[in-house]
């Protein structure tokens, strides 16, 4: 990104002269810096996976989660800055539980993904407050079935087939759009998003990284959980495989 | 004769499900103390296109909470784009009674037909417990039910079979509780949308011991030969 704020980008209530919020633009810019996160709505759920970038070899593998439980139907990948992320999650989290207690059901995906939403445009519109600096993919499978959303730090949502966040979104979209996802199955979702992910690390740059995975699927009673672990072994291996396979050529 | 004593439906009110939607029924009888204040009200009320309820108890207290949770639900179905459930609409009901269950004296059945769980009957009764119910009874009146739909229910009815049972129902009640009377509503709810029917009382059956309607003695003197009263 080649613009300069000079001057415009001091405040997120300042407009620039070309009607941009500069503050919002640097914050996704924060999202663009992380590991990539994305999600997939396969035929029967959603499965979502972490680039999760290790920063010390002196990390306990499965600490420092990137993905959360927000209800016992929904899930959240995070990207961006952690603390950032966990304010929202936590948020969701409250929303969902606030609604049950109200209306006596689960809350709808697209319920909670417009409340959540709310809340993350809520902290562009005041100067003594700052910008999310993270993206949220959030994937749930309720009565309408499986759906899959994402929120950006200004606050926008979409509903996706498929998306992806970070570092190598780019990348990841292009092979995600090669995926026939209307007619895989989650199970061959685990392995897909998989191979993507170790596809789009890049060895250069950044050293190693864990993979975290979840899915929420009839598979797992239509419940967000961690991907199983025998799948997620599976996985790891296909997708070091695929790579190596591609590296051969 | 207290006329100022609390509007109080003694009332009668059921609420069945049948094999594809709901049939709610109800007496039309608002008492104050031994006076009828009203013989033909209407005690089965809109809460949305989907969900209606039967009042019963304090009529001041069942129209306000009904009116309270009209208005949630409208704003709930505004934000969520679609029509609300009966559970949601349920649900309301019952935080709204357990929540002031101190001030208020209404017990409340619940039914609708929304497009996930077809056609349920939620009954609330005085304290604020919710239950859903395949069928549900209350009001003054719902004692002399209780054995009749022992016996006389049962699942997957059609809807003929349902509204016949709730008329039935309601009118052997109004035979015997002194607190319920007039005419029969009902209000049948599916997926094709919603039928009110009005039964009047000479077109309930008469049960035991039970009297043909006499018109006024006038009309007896007046008539070419005098029926002799029936006993």
């Amino acid at each position: 990104m080649a613009s300069i704020g000079t001057g415009y980008d001091l405040s997120v209530t300042t407009f620039s002269p070309d009607g941009r919020v500069f503050q919002i633009e640097y914050a996704a810019k924060a999202v663009d810096n992380s590991g990539t996160v994305i999600g997939i709505k396969c035929k029967d759920g959603i499965v979502m996976g972490v680039e999760k970038l290790i920063t010390s070899k002196m990390m306990l593998p499965g600490s420092n989660r990137r993905i959360h439980s927000v209800h016992r139907h929904s899930g959240m990948a995070v990207a961006g800055l952690a603390a950032d992320g966990r304010q929202i999650v936590a948020r969701a989290k409250a929303e969902a539980a606030n609604y049950e207690s109200t209306y006596g059901e689960a809350i709808p995906i697209k319920e909670l993904t417009e409340r959540v939403a709310s809340y993350v445009h809520l902290c562009t519109l005041y100067w003594w407050l700052r910008p999310f600096g993270c993206g949220v993919i959030l994937g749930g499978y309720d009565r309408d079935g499986p759906q899959l959303y994402m929120i950006e730090p200004s606050g926008i949502s979409y509903r996706y087939f498929g998306a992806a966040i970070g570092k190598g979104k780019q990348a990841a979209k292009t092979e995600i759009e090669k995926l026939k996802l209307s007619e895989m199955t989650c199970r061959e979702g685990v392995l897909e998003i998989a191979k993507i992910i170790y596809r789009v690390h890049d060895e250069a740059k950044d050293k190693a990284f864990e993979l975290e995975m979840s899915w929420v699927c009839d598979e797992s009673k239509r419940r967000h959980e961690k991907v199983p672990e025998e799948l997620l072994v599976e996985a790891k291996a296909a997708a070091v495989a695929a790579l190596e396979e591609m590296d051969a050529d | 004769m207290d006329l100022n004593a609390p509007h109080s439906m003694g009332t009668t009110i059921i609420g069945v499900t049948y094999d594809g939607g709901v049939v709610l029924g109800a007496d039309s009888r608002t008492s104050t103390g031994m006076y009828v204040a009203n013989r033909a009200s209407d005690k089965i009320t809109q809460l949305t296109d989907n969900v209606y309820i039967c009042r019963s108890g304090s009529a001041a207290d069942s129209q306000i909470v009904s009116d309270y949770v009209r208005y949630f639900l409208h704003q709930h179905t505004i934000q969520l784009g679609q029509p609300a459930t009966v559970k949601v609409a349920a649900n309301l009901v019952r935080l709204l009674s357990y929540n002031n269950k101190n001030m208020l004296q209404t017990g409340i059945i619940v039914g609708g037909w929304d497009k996930y769980e077809g056609g349920k009957i939620y009954g609330i009764p005085l304290g604020g417990t919710i239950l859903e119910q395949p069928f549900a009874i209350g009001g003054s009146g719902s004692s002399y039910l209780y054995g009749f739909f022992d016996q006389a229910w049962k699942e997957g009815m059609s809807k003929d079979e349902a509204e016949q049972l709730v008329v039935k129902a309601v009118s052997l009640a109004i035979a015997r509780d002194g607190a319920s009377g007039g005419v029969v509503r009902t209000v049948i709810i599916n997926s094709d949308g919603v039928t009110r029917n009005f039964y009047p009382s000479d077109k309930l059956q008469l049960w035991h011991e039970e009297l043909e309607p006499q018109n006024s003695l006038l009309d007896i003197l007046s008539a070419a030969s005098p029926e002799p009263m029936n006993i």
